[in-house]
């Protein structure tokens, strides 16, 4: 069999880019596009720095720090983080390094182009080698409508993702393998890459890695509980609200519903208020009654802290467990009590053989989400204590931080981006692993496979 | 007979309990808001002196309702650019065979992991590049692209849910694509766009991270931000109007949250299932 053309065409795109498809498969506007898309890509590079300059002699010492046009530059830019020290004409290593992470970003959109421009070169010609004749670029564009479409809509939005959500992650990420810290301040100093030395500090100076173990079994504890207690108490008042002997349901459903509706962030500076050790009408109201003769210190206790928050959060997210178990309890088939009963089943023993299987079951992915949730739940901490009181032992942190409350401080009050960079990667593996996990057991992931 | 007497005593005698419990500080910071004077330590649960003054000042004092505007305007265009772009990718996405399609929904998964602010830095940084610190919209761009990730997988799973066979009626018919989204696709998805809208309607309500990094100065603050000052550096000192901020913030949401919450608690059975 002739591979005569699918192999010339192939060469010459890899040359120059749609030359295989504009001569030998005559696919004249496809092929014009590419090479339009190469002569772009290749006029940026020369435009943006100084090439043709440098090539007629006119540079003496050509550096691509200063005549790089927009591809080199930027890589360049990524590699070193910046060679020139401070002021206004140092280089500015985070800038740097944000513009590298986008060039690259680009460079495989372009590499994707490319290959595609190869391997299209390539089938087109291997068309032709079987049939003898080709599709001609109307054709060609027909048959690829129904995907044109839709990476059509796609692709804005997805330029749009790709700039702020992926590339912001990507630089964090980056940034736990450099020094970018309060002692390296662009663009007042240059930031380095340093490998694995933060993870190093993380595990190997003895006040990181324990504010971090405690930081993280804090969290741990935090969020297994509050899950735990606010589900407990929200079934309990659900299995209240459908009791047959409660009076007013509407009423008191309409009131418990409450914390769920105020917004959050209201509901918890009030509580930092109502709670206020030293002014707060909690404490004044428990020594009015004489049960205690100083005031309490709810907030800044460590340990009574940590209690208090807990009970807030029962108070906050009671209510939605509550809605969701009630609608799941009006759902079960009243048959099943009723032969439960006749089989002379207790209260007790129907709860716990029938009711808590069946809500268990449908609230399991709840469950999940809502510690994957609490486990962040950086709104709850901060508004109520600011992770406080602080603790000396601990490295920034207060006794109440949870990992996202302290990665918090770190970079905004302390500017230790490195060291938040690298927390931020560890709770990213925590989650992940987590959510992967109850993911892949959802009918949404089988369809996707 | 006694027995079941005890029995709907005692359930009615603690769902009234729970029912304070709930109440009570709801009820307090209202009662705080006309309180007389400006401290914590001196505001009682049953004002001495009805008084007004504390919404006025709000207003006048504060730049509250600047903060209020601000909050108002964000919300509202968030919640329309969000609820545009959310649902034609996830309607691209679940009607549309295309390369790249399975890749594209477990990168938009692995997104939707991330908390949101571990990449505040890098963003506050290109925002000072494109120059658009201290603008509102850096929050909408911001909000937006964010909520992209996790609804796209919720509305993706409600439009899967809808019979093609409805679709595929209207292409015979001579629909075009964009009619069939418009007439069929939207209408069958309200309960589910509602819920996106809604939430993200919320959400820069209550924000403070982004809003507190991104916008200065006092009069660009948002509502959260701005109730947050009011009582960060000095608890007791602004506190009786904090409260009446607080019951101006709280009433319009909470009213929202009861009259959609059958569209929310949908929603969050949804995007926890995704089924």
């Amino acid at each position: 069999m002739n591979k005569r053309n699918r192999i010339i065409s192939m060469i010459s795109s890899i040359l120059i880019w749609g030359s295989g498809q504009f001569f030998v498969c005559k696919q004249r506007i496809k092929g014009l596009i590419l090479f339009l898309l190469q002569l772009i890509f290749v006029g940026i590079e020369l435009f943006s720095g100084y090439w043709l300059e440098a090539l007629s002699g006119q540079i003496k010492h050509f550096t691509i720090r200063l005549h790089g046009g927009f591809f080199t530059k930027g890589i360049w830019g990524f590699i070193t983080l910046g060679t020139k020290e401070g002021g206004r004409n140092g280089d500015h290593s985070t800038m740097l390094m944000i513009t590298g992470i986008i060039t690259i970003l680009v460079l495989i959109v372009v590499l994707g182009i490319y290959i595609y421009n190869i391997r299209d070169a390539y089938k087109m010609g291997k068309l032709l080698d079987e049939t003898g004749h080709c599709l001609s670029t109307k054709e060609y564009f027909k048959s690829v409508y129904a995907k044109f479409f839709a990476y059509v809509i796609l692709i804005p939005i997805v330029i749009f993702i790709t700039f702020v959500v992926i590339m912001p992650i990507i630089f964090a990420i980056f940034t736990a393998f450099t020094n970018y810290n309060s002692n390296h301040l662009p663009p007042g100093n240059l930031v380095r890459w340093v490998g694995f030395d933060n993870f190093k500090k993380l595990f190997e100076i003895p006040i990181w890695s324990s504010t971090f173990f405690s930081v993280l079994r804090w969290t741990v504890i935090w969020a297994v509980l509050a899950t735990f207690s606010t589900y407990s108490l929200g079934m309990f008042q659900a299995i209240l609200l459908n009791s047959k002997y409660t009076k007013c349901k509407t009423l008191y459903r309409g009131i418990m519903i409450l914390p769920w509706a105020i917004p959050q962030l209201i509901s918890l500076l009030v509580f930092r208020n109502f709670l206020n050790g030293q002014f707060g009408p909690v404490s004044k109201f428990l020594m009015d009654i004489g049960l205690t003769d100083h005031r309490i210190a709810f907030l800044s206790d460590p340990f009574i802290a940590k209690v208090t928050i807990l009970i807030v959060n029962l108070w906050l997210s009671f209510p939605m467990f509550m809605i969701m178990i009630q609608g799941i309890l009006s759902n079960i088939d009243k048959s099943i009590y009723e032969a439960a009963e006749i089989d002379g089943g207790g209260s007790v023993k129907i709860f716990f053989h029938i009711t808590l299987p069946l809500v268990l079951r449908s609230t399991a992915p709840l469950i999940v989400m809502n510690l994957a949730g609490n486990f962040n739940g950086f709104g709850t901490i901060y508004f109520l204590t600011n992770g406080g009181p602080v603790n000396t032992n601990y490295q920034f942190a207060g006794d109440t931080d949870i990992l996202i409350s302290w990665i918090y401080k770190l970079t905004l009050d302390q500017r230790l981006y490195d060291m938040a960079a690298v927390m931020n990667i560890m709770i990213f593996i925590l989650i992940a692993a987590v959510s992967i996990w109850n993911f892949r057991r959802t009918q949404a992931f089988k369809e996707v496979e | 007979m006694w027995k079941k007497r005890l029995k709907i005593f005692l359930i009615n005698a603690e769902q009234i309990l729970v029912s304070i419990l709930v109440l009570v500080p709801v009820v307090w910071i209202i009662m705080s808001s006309f309180n007389k004077g400006k401290n914590l330590s001196t505001a009682s649960f049953i004002p001495k002196e009805f008084t007004l003054s504390n919404y006025v000042d709000l207003f006048t004092e504060n730049e509250f309702g600047h903060w209020f505007v601000n909050s108002l305007s964000i919300a509202t265009l968030n919640a329309f650019v969000s609820v545009a772009l959310i649902l034609l990718t996830a309607w691209v996405l679940s009607r549309f065979k295309f390369k790249g399609k399975k890749t594209g929904l477990l990168t938009l998964l692995v997104l939707s992991m991330f908390p949101s602010f571990l990449s505040m830095t890098a963003v506050y940084t290109l925002f000072v590049v494109l120059e658009l610190v201290n603008k509102p919209i850096a929050l909408v761009i911001l909000y937006a692209a964010g909520a992209i990730p996790y609804n796209v997988w919720l509305v993706k799973g409600y439009i899967d849910g809808i019979p093609s066979s409805l679709d595929e009626a209207a292409y015979i018919d001579g629909s075009s694509k964009f009619n069939t989204f418009r007439k069929i696709i939207v209408p069958i998805s309200k309960p589910i766009i509602v819920y996106c809208a809604v939430s993200q309607f919320m959400m820069p309500w209550m924000d403070y991270i982004v809003p507190n990094l991104v916008l200065s100065g006092n009069k660009n603050k948002t509502v959260a931000v701005g109730l947050y000052s009011m009582i960060s550096t000095d608890q007791d000192a602004n506190f009786t109007q904090f409260a009446a901020g607080a019951v101006v913030v709280a009433i319009p949401i909470t009213i929202m949250y009861l009259i959609f919450q059958k569209f929310l608690v949908q929603g969050i059975v949804a995007g926890a299932s995704k089924e």
